[in-house]
C-alpha cells in the first residue's frame, strides 16, 4: 500500500506531539501543583486562575486562539508549534490536578518530621513530599498520555498533519474511507495498550510498600 | 549557662490559651518526664521548642541561642534537637535505613557512604540491624518507633524531645522502645512526655506535671510519687499509677 509512508509520517508527528506535550505540561504542572499547594496567596491564586482558565475552556478554542489569534498581536506560530504549545499548556493544567490530589493526600507528618531534621521547605518538598507525591500520580499520568495521544488528532483541524489527518488526506485521495480509518483506529488503539503496559511496568518497579495502595485521583473526562 | 531553658512561654490557638507561662531548665545528660491529664498543652510545649508551633510569648534557649529569636536560623537549631513522634513519621518511601541516614545527607552534607555507615550504626544500636533493608509499611510500630529514634539519634542532637513514643503502640511492643530509651539515659539528654510511669519512676532525674497549661508541680520522681507537695498531684499520680499499673 503506497500509502504506509504518509500514514508513517502522521505517525510520527502524532507521538512528537504527545511526548514533548506531555514532558513540558509535566514541568508546566509540577510547578503550578507546588505553587499551589506550597505558595503564599498570590502564587496560589496564579497557579489556580491558570488551572482554571485552561480547564474551563475547549483545548479546540485554545488552539484556535494560539494559531489563528495571535497573529493579530505579530506572533505567527507554525501549526506543530502552536499544537505543541497549546496541547503542553493544556496538559499542564490536567497534570498540576493530578499532582495537587497526590500532594495533598501525604499525611502532614511527613513535612513535619522533615522540618524536624532541620531541612528546609524546598529540601522536605524535593526529598520527601515529591518523591511519594510523584509515585501517587502514576495511574493517574498513564491516562494523561492515553488521553494526550487521542487528543493530538485535534490539531488535524489547524492544519498539522498528524496521523489523523493523513489518514484524511488518503481517504479523501482513494475514498477508502473505512478502511482507512479503521486502520488509524488500531494504530491508536495498539499505542493505548502498549503505552498502558510500559507505564504498568514502571508503576511495578517504582513501588514502595505502603505507598499508593488503593488512593484514588480524579481523571479528567474525555 | 543551661543547655536548653523555657521561660513563660505562651501558646493560644484562637481563643484557648493552651500554654499559660510555662518555665524550666534542663541540663546535658538529664533526663526529664512532662506528664498530664490529655489536652494539657504537653505536646504543644515541645512543638514550641523546637519551633514548629512559635510561642506568643516567651523565649526558648538552647546552649544560650535564643530559638525563638526570629532571626535564629532554625533549621541549624533544629539539627541540634531530637524529635520523637507518637505517630512515628517515618518517611514512607524510604528504607529504615534511608530513613536515617537522609538527615545526614541532605542536611549535614555527609557522602552516601558516611551516612548510610552512621545509620547502620544507629539501627545496630536500637535493634533493627535485620530490618535496615525494610519500609516503613513493612514494619511493626515498635520497629517503627525504634527507627525513629535512631534517626533522631543519628543527628548528634543535644536534646531529644519524644511526644508520647508509645502512645500509638500495642502493649507488648511499648516495652521495645522504652527498653531502647533507657540505654539512652544519661548519655543524652530527654525530655519525654508520656503516660508510662515505671519509666517516669525509674529513669527520670525530674518529672514535670502539667495541668491547665501551666507547671503544677515538679520534682525528683522520689519526691513526687511518695511526698507530692500538691493535692492534684497526689490524686493524678494516684489515678494514673491504677491505670497503668505501679512498677
Amino acid at each position: 500500500m503506497d500509502s504506509l509512508p504518509s500514514l508513517l509520517d502522521g505517525l510520527s508527528i502524532t507521538l512528537i506531539l504527545t511526548f514533548i506535550s506531555l514532558a513540558v505540561g509535566f514541568v508546566i504542572g509540577v510547578t503550578l501543583a507546588l505553587g499551589r499547594v506550597y505558595g503564599n496567596k498570590i502564587i496560589s491564586g496564579v497557579c489556580i486562575g491558570y488551572i482554571e482558565v485552561i480547564r474551563g475552556t475547549p483545548l479546540l478554542v485554545q488552539l484556535f486562539i494560539l494559531y489563528f489569534g495571535l497573529p493579530a498581536i505579530g506572533i505567527v506560530l507554525t501549526p506543530l508549534s502552536a499544537a505543541l504549545l497549546g496541547l503542553s499548556l493544556n496538559s499542564g493544567a490536567y497534570q498540576a490536578e493530578y499532582l495537587r490530589g497526590s500532594l495533598q493526600s501525604i499525611p502532614s507528618g511527613q513535612m513535619v518530621a522533615a522540618r524536624t531534621l532541620g531541612m528546609n521547605k524546598l529540601q522536605s518538598i524535593q526529598n520527601i513530599i515529591l518523591p511519594q507525591a510523584l509515585r501517587i500520580s502514576i495511574p493517574a499520568w498513564s491516562n494523561e498520555l492515553i488521553y494526550l495521544l487521542k487528543y493530538t488528532s485535534i490539531a488535524y483541524i489547524i492544519q498539522v498533519r498528524e496521523l489523523t489527518a493523513e489518514g484524511k488526506f488518503i481517504a479523501a485521495e482513494t475514498f477508502r474511507f473505512i478502511e482507512i480509518f479503521v486502520i488509524i483506529a488500531i494504530i491508536y488503539l495498539v499505542l493505548t495498550v502498549l503505552f498502558t503496559a510500559i507505564i504498568d511496568k514502571i508503576e511495578k518497579r517504582l513501588s514502595i510498600p505502603g505507598i499508593g495502595v488503593g488512593k484514588s485521583i480524579g481523571l479528567r473526562n474525555a | 549557662m543551661h543547655m536548653l531553658e523555657v521561660k513563660d512561654v505562651h501558646k493560644s490557638y484562637g481563643d484557648l490559651e493552651v500554654l499559660k507561662g510555662i518555665s524550666f531548665t534542663m541540663e546535658k545528660g538529664e533526663t526529664k518526664v512532662i506528664i498530664g491529664t490529655s489536652g494539657t498543652g504537653k505536646s504543644t510545649l515541645l512543638r514550641c521548642i523546637n519551633q514548629l508551633d512559635s510561642p506568643d510569648k516567651g523565649k526558648v534557649w538552647l546552649d544560650g541561642e535564643e530559638i525563638t529569636n526570629p532571626a535564629t536560623d532554625i533549621n541549624k537549631i533544629r539539627q541540634k534537637i531530637g524529635f520523637v513522634f507518637q505517630e512515628f513519621n517515618l518517611f514512607n518511601h524510604l528504607t529504615a535505613l534511608r530513613n536515617v541516614s537522609i538527615g545526614l545527607e541532605k542536611v549535614k552534607g555527609m557522602d552516601k557512604e558516611k551516612a548510610q555507615e552512621r545509620a547502620m550504626a544507629e539501627l545496630t544500636r536500637v535493634g533493627l540491624k535485620e530490618q535496615v533493608q525494610q519500609y516503613p509499611a513493612q514494619l511493626s510500630g515498635g520497629q517503627k518507633q525504634r527507627v525513629g529514634i535512631a534517626r533522631a539519634l543519628a543527628m548528634d542532637p543535644m536534646v531529644i524531645l519524644f511526644d508520647e513514643p508509645t502512645s500509638a503502640l500495642d502493649p507488648e511492643l511499648i516495652g521495645d522502645v522504652l527498653d531502647v530509651m533507657k540505654t539512652l539515659a544519661g548519655e543524652i539528654s530527654m525530655l519525654v512526655v508520656t503516660h508510662e510511669m515505671g519509666f517516669a519512676r525509674n529513669v527520670a532525674n525530674e518529672i514535670i506535671f502539667m495541668e491547665g497549661g501551666i507547671i503544677v508541680e515538679s520534682g525528683p520522681p522520689k519526691q513526687m510519687f511518695q511526698h507530692p507537695e500538691k493535692a492534684r498531684t497526689k490524686e493524678f499520680l494516684g489515678k494514673i499509677s491504677t491505670l497503668y499499673g505501679k512498677e
